[in-house]
């Protein structure tokens, strides 16, 4: 059918979402609604699912598996399941800065970069848990320069 | 093709084939004859009885969403008229050939009241197909499992069908997502399902509430209008539509009056709300809503309900063979050319190609879920399987470095391909250094050979020589402009030129910056 997912997924994501930090503070109506605003993927092992100096990336939430942050060529860092990604080219308003590649098969939630502030601003417990988890990327950066 | 014996015979009895596709909707009968231009012998085998695949049912109201425009700017059976006909299954190889009756089918079998075809006219397009082009298939043969084995030359799998079994080295499943599929909720199994719709007029003076709110949904609320009393959609995800997407996603511009009808106040409501469970009483149903925003329950009651909540793929045992699968829809995970990523040598064609995302640039999807994207994945599916498992594959030519530039701008202005998959497949030149004085010939221009149409997520990942590639790409504001990729000693990088009122992306002006972009790369002018 020439349809684009139903807005309506089963338990199973939102059972799946409720495990996750990011969403941990949600409860279920509100898990409901943000297992449909946010569409899945997979990806193979190797695939750039974000690339260095490419306009129009998106957010993604990891599902499953894991990817390497790489940064002109050079690995800078890792995620893991329930780490988030692309969202800080999203809110500076610029092409990524690093490619992000699957280290293995990737599952993922991806939401349209276009569509990340609304959703930032609707669900502001998840806002809160991406600024902790922000903060601590900067301190652990300012740690490793020094 | 190791086909047909004598009149009245069936096709492809069981047996040992290189390849065995299976399924005979537009996806399965397009590759097709995609494998049988490239001369891979292969088995095409279905369960129904004739061509179609799920026009032989749906739409359920018995129109489709997709245009074959019959005035356009471009000759009929033109390449660039596939841009206006998304419907027609492609004859030839994408190239300039002369035109023929097996080009832009659907055209003859419309009857001009809409640029929508009508279901049976859609049927009636891929049937008319497949005659016109000698695509054959075993009707009445069912898919029941499959297994494999490993022998002497590497692993097949086995078909076991309802007229035996079948052995192929390459298996492609053009099956489709229109399996119905419903959520888990409580009484949800009391409800009908989109498919099991019944006639209009069942649902007249009724109150109606649809779970969903994509294009189902909508082509139900809308085709009801004039029957139903009162009208609820509901489901967690707010509705948008194509209109404020600025692409395909949301509901498309023909179902979008149950929308007004609901700002208007006429009988319809739209409901962001999470289904909790459906009760039958005496009446009908009480539907058990939670507003997504503010969390109140808001019970409803209708005399019937039906379940919009979307389709998957009927895979069958595949998973159980190891085909991964993901999301709600369980499409395999696929590669960038519809391989299972999980067992090599399974692929994927039609509607179940959406599975491979692309680079999904500012959110949009490809359009691989309808004919008119998955009919050009068709062309490079048969081509990389050709190349992959049968040394086989059409010519890459030559292309003049000083005929680049204005190739690259030509495509981008009028090339269906880019046009009907925007920012999912590109059209690709290489530098053939490999090519007889290509490294030396650098200085002079270099030997550019045309890699035809890719999908552009490949090009991007997957490294080689100097390359560059175009494609037309629309983004969240609904700009659309042509994008070049370059790739340089391994790295590509995205060189985004300006959109155009007309769109009229082959001039000067388009060629000089092509120019500009890929400067010191071959000397491409």
């Amino acid at each position: 059918m020439q349809e684009r997912g139903s807005g309506v997924q089963g338990g199973e994501l939102r059972d799946e979402l409720a495990r996750l930090a990011l969403f941990a503070d949600l409860e279920g109506a509100q898990l409901e609604a943000v297992a449909h605003i946010f569409e899945e993927a997979w990806y193979p092992a190797g695939t750039r699912v974000v690339r260095q100096g490419f306009a129009g990336s998106g957010f993604y939430v990891i599902l499953d598996g894991e990817v390497n942050v790489v940064v002109d060529g050079q690995p800078r860092a890792r995620l893991v399941r329930g780490d988030f990604f692309g969202e800080a080219a999203i809110l500076l308003g610029e092409s990524p800065i690093a490619d992000i590649v699957a280290d293995g098969p990737l599952r993922v939630l991806h939401l349209a970069g276009q569509d990340l502030r609304s959703f930032l601003l609707a669900y502001p417990r998840v806002t809160y848990r991406v600024l902790v988890d922000q903060t601590r990327r900067l301190r652990n950066a300012n740690q490793w320069r020094r | 093709m190791a086909e047909v014996g004598g009149p009245g015979e069936r096709p492809f009895p069981p047996g040992d084939y290189p390849l065995v596709v299976v399924g005979s909707g537009p996806g399965a009968i397009q590759v097709s004859y995609c494998l049988k231009r490239l001369g891979v012998d292969h088995a095409v085998l279905s369960r129904d009885p004739a061509p179609g695949g799920m026009f032989r049912r749906f739409p359920f109201f018995q129109r489709l969403l997709s245009w074959t425009k019959p005035y356009a700017p471009v000759r009929r059976g033109e390449r660039a008229f596939e841009r206006y006909d998304w419907n027609s299954l492609l004859a030839r190889g994408g190239d300039d050939t002369p035109i023929a009756d097996d080009q832009a089918v659907m055209v003859d079998l419309m009857d001009g009241t809409s640029e929508f075809p009508s279901r049976p006219e859609m049927e009636a397009g891929i049937a008319e197909f497949a005659r016109r082009t000698g695509v054959v298939v075993r009707f009445g043969c069912t898919w029941e499992s499959t297994t494999r084995e490993e022998g002497p030359d590497g692993v097949r799998f086995i078909l076991h069908t309802s007229d035996g079994t079948y052995r192929a080295r390459v298996l492609v499943f053009a099956v489709g997502v229109a399996q119905a599929w419903q959520p888990d909720t409580p009484g949800m199994d009391l409800v009908a399902h989109y498919v099991d719709t019944r006639p209009a007029a069942d649902y007249a003076g009724k109150r109606l509430f649809i779970i969903g709110k994509q294009n189902s949904g909508f082509e139900l609320a809308n085709g009801l209008l004039s029957y139903a009393q009162r009208i609820i959609l509901a489901s967690p995800r707010p509705a948008r539509t194509s209109v404020e997407t600025n692409s395909l996603v949301g509901i498309r511009a023909r179902y979008v009056q149950p929308v007004e009808d609901h700002i208007m106040a006429s009988g319809v409501y739209i409901l962001n709300a999470a289904i909790e469970r459906v009760e039958a009483v005496e009446r009908g149903f009480v539907v058990h809503t939670r507003g997504s925003t503010d969390g109140s329950p808001l019970p409803v009651e209708a005399d019937a309900v039906i379940a919009a909540t979307g389709f998957t793929a009927p895979l069958l045992d595949l998973p159980a063979l190891g085909v991964a699968t993901f999301g709600q829809s369980r499409l395999p995970a696929m590669t960038d050319f519809w391989e299972s990523a999980t067992v090599p040598g399974i692929y994927f064609a039609g509607t179940i190609m959406q599975g491979a995302k692309g680079p999904l640039k500012y959110g949009i999807p490809s359009n691989s879920g309808a004919v008119h994207g998955a009919r050009y994945n068709a062309r490079i599916l048969a081509r990389h399987i050709a190349e992959q498992h049968f040394d086989g594959g059409p010519a890459r030519p030559p292309v003049p470095p000083d005929g680049v530039a204005a190739y690259l701008a030509r495509e981008a202005f009028e090339a269906p391909e880019l046009w009907n998959q925007k920012g999912y497949l590109a059209r690709v030149l290489t530098l053939d250094d490999a090519a007889p004085g290509g490294r030396r010939r650098r200085a002079a221009g270099g030997v550019w050979r045309d890699d035809g149409i890719l999908p552009l997520a490949h090009f991007a990942d997957a490294g080689g020589p100097d390359a560059a590639a175009i494609t037309v790409e629309g983004d969240q504001a609904g700009v659309i402009r042509p994008a070049l990729y370059i790739r340089r000693r391994g790295v590509v990088t995205e060189r985004l030129l300006d959109p155009h009122p007309l769109h009229a992306f082959a001039s000067a002006e388009y060629r000089a910056a092509i120019v500009t972009a890929l400067a010191g790369l071959g000397g491409a002018s």
